[in-house]
């Protein structure tokens, strides 16, 4: 009796935890249906379908949206390649400065992104770099090569390094024995650190805002300075649409995975 | 690929091939984050020689850090104080859940802990801005509180001001919270879900009761994960400005609304620099303190 009742405080809280995650999902979401009155999508007046009908009716919106896409891009192709390469240096050899090269990439995760923020600002303002879109560029792959580099070496502990032997030894040249037989073993691994770095570098703000020039606006940097002068519903329309393509994404992967392991 | 130069003679191929496959991403690391790191901590003993120069020099100034304890002491005691609350609500909210998960989720585990991650998908600012609606003035919630007197105790515990909830300290808690619940979560789960089942079996079988089982054996396997989650959560939420600014008044300024309004409002780059660099030194500490208590010297 007494474990049931446990039981049932462990599922209900457990439950609660969901509802507290889902909560703030929920108001996006409804709020994308709204009808506000002034500038503000902050309070519910009527139920339309007009924003869903016009999701890019507000061209500004849409530009620093398509810019976060391509600093996304841009930093998920680059941390992807250098994180890999680190993380194969590191699991595949052993070598002297292991051990600092381990700190090095723990230590951007263990830093308050306004201390990183802050200071790349301060150093691109000594160098005398103009702060752009590839400011931006540069500040996500930075981040996002340590996360790369950790997942990717998380996946790769415990691969059987031997299969290269067992290729080379059959005849196979060093770039054949990458491509067919190391680079498809990792592949699942380095897919699932760039869909990570992708989705970081898509809604980081505070480094952001730090090394964003005037007109290079992304999404988040827009949805901060419109919590001051207007916030149209078209951004909850684009962040619900965003929210479906990423768990139709994940959903689809998880699927394709099952249908494989039959 | 340089390093398969030579790919036939064994002994030399693993000799110059780490370094090589290292280069781009530490040599990246280096000039875009320990770099600036060392530019940080220049411009916090600079100081402006005169009030016509635009950019300040160096000259070993201490001054600048003088001046954030004077200055800035209650904001940085309560970006710690709120850090830590959140961190504990967090480990309070999380580790059940997680629990929850790993051990009653069954085939539905992978799906479940998918939906943990489902916030991510979503921009953070928005979901701040989403709970400056559920905790309006009028909204159900904080109706339903003030009929159940709930908010004469928390005003009692100083946790919030007025008859409202919004604009509070409590709110910025609830929002740090919040934001960084998965990266409570998502470590704790990943221990748990390595505990072999059959060592509860084992416990039960050796007449531990369900408590002493737990506290015995399923809490001291996951406590690297709750060391990893615990320090995802106090570290970010520690230099957090953002949750402040839409959740928070005037009594809840963090240390992180000071470095932001010192660097890209008043351009005060000497001030920022001390306040950012003194922030990571102490939570470099408390982390390397906190690991000596857990006795978890690894931090990856």
């Amino acid at each position: 009796m007494r474990a049931r009742l446990g039981h049932l405080a462990l599922t209900a809280a457990a439950l609660a935890g969901f509802a507290f995650l889902f909560l703030p999902i929920v108001v996006i979401v409804v709020f994308s249906f709204n009808q506000p009155v002034g500038r503000f999508n902050l309070v519910w007046h009527s139920f339309t379908l007009e924003n869903w009908l016009h999701p890019f009716a507000r061209a500004d919106i849409n530009a620093t949206v398509w810019r976060s896409l391509r600093v996304a891009f841009v930093s998920m192709v680059a941390a992807g390649v250098m994180g890999t390469l680190v993380a194969l240096a590191l699991v595949r050899y052993r070598f002297r400065g292991g051990a600092l090269v381990n700190l090095l990439l723990v230590l951007p995760l263990t830093t308050p992104e306004i201390v990183m923020g802050s200071s790349l600002a301060l150093l691109f303002l000594d160098r005398g770099v103009e702060r752009s879109f590839w400011t931006i560029a540069i500040a996500h792959t930075m981040f996002c090569v340590s996360f790369v580099a950790i997942t990717v070496k998380a996946r790769l502990r415990g691969f059987d390094w031997t299969l290269e032997d067992a290729a080379m030894d059959l005849g196979a040249g060093p770039w054949r024995t990458f491509s067919r037989i190391t680079f498809p073993l990792i592949l699942p691994g380095v897919l699932a650190a760039a869909l990570l770095s992708f989705s970081l570098s898509i809604d980081d703000f505070i480094i952001t805002f730090f090394v964003a020039g005037e007109g290079d606006t992304t999404f988040p940097l827009y949805v901060f300075g419109a919590f001051q002068r207007e916030l149209a519903p078209q951004v909850n329309v684009i962040s619900t649409a965003l929210l479906l393509l990423s768990v139709g994404a994940l959903v689809a992967s998880v699927l394709y995975q099952r249908a494989r392991l039959r | 690929m340089a390093e398969r130069d030579g790919g036939h003679r064994r002994p030399s191929r693993g000799r110059w091939a780490p370094y090589g496959l290292l280069a781009p991403g530490v040599i990246w690391l280096t000039l875009f984050f320990l770099v600036p790191l060392a530019s940080l901590a220049r411009m916090s003993l600079s100081s402006k020689q005169s009030r016509f120069d635009f950019v300040p020099s160096f000259s070993w100034d201490w001054a600048n850090y003088g001046d954030v304890f004077s200055l800035y002491g209650t904001q940085l005691a309560r970006s710690f104080g709120f850090a830590l609350a959140a961190t504990v609500l967090c480990l309070l909210i999380g580790y059940p859940l997680a629990y929850w998960v790993a051990v009653h989720g069954g085939r539905w585990r992978n799906v479940l802990i998918g939906l943990v991650v489902v916030p991510f998908f979503t921009s953070f600012l928005l979901r701040t801005i989403s709970w400056t609606v559920l905790l309006a003035d009028n909204a159900t919630v904080v109706r339903a509180a003030r009929g159940a007197g709930l908010l004469g105790v928390l005003r009692a515990a100083g946790l919030i001001d007025g008859d409202r909830l919004l604009d509070t300290p409590l709110a910025v808690i609830g929002g740090l919270t919040y934001n960084f619940l998965p990266f409570m979560i998502l470590p704790i789960y990943v221990s748990l879900e390595k505990i072999d089942l059959r060592l509860l079996d084992a416990a039960a079988d050796l007449y531990a009761s369900g408590a002493s089982t737990f506290r015995r054996v399923v809490f001291p396997l996951s406590l690297p994960g709750v060391f990893a989650g615990s320090l995802l959560t106090f570290i970010p939420a520690s230099g957090d400005f953002v949750n402040a600014a839409f959740l928070g008044g005037t009594r809840s300024r963090m240390i992180g609304n000071v470095v932001q309004d010192r660097f890209l409002v008043q351009l005060d780059y000497p001030g920022a620099a001390a306040i950012s660099l003194l922030l990571m030194a102490i939570i470099t500490s408390a982390v390397l303190l906190y690991a000596r208590l857990l006795g978890t010297e690894e931090l990856a």
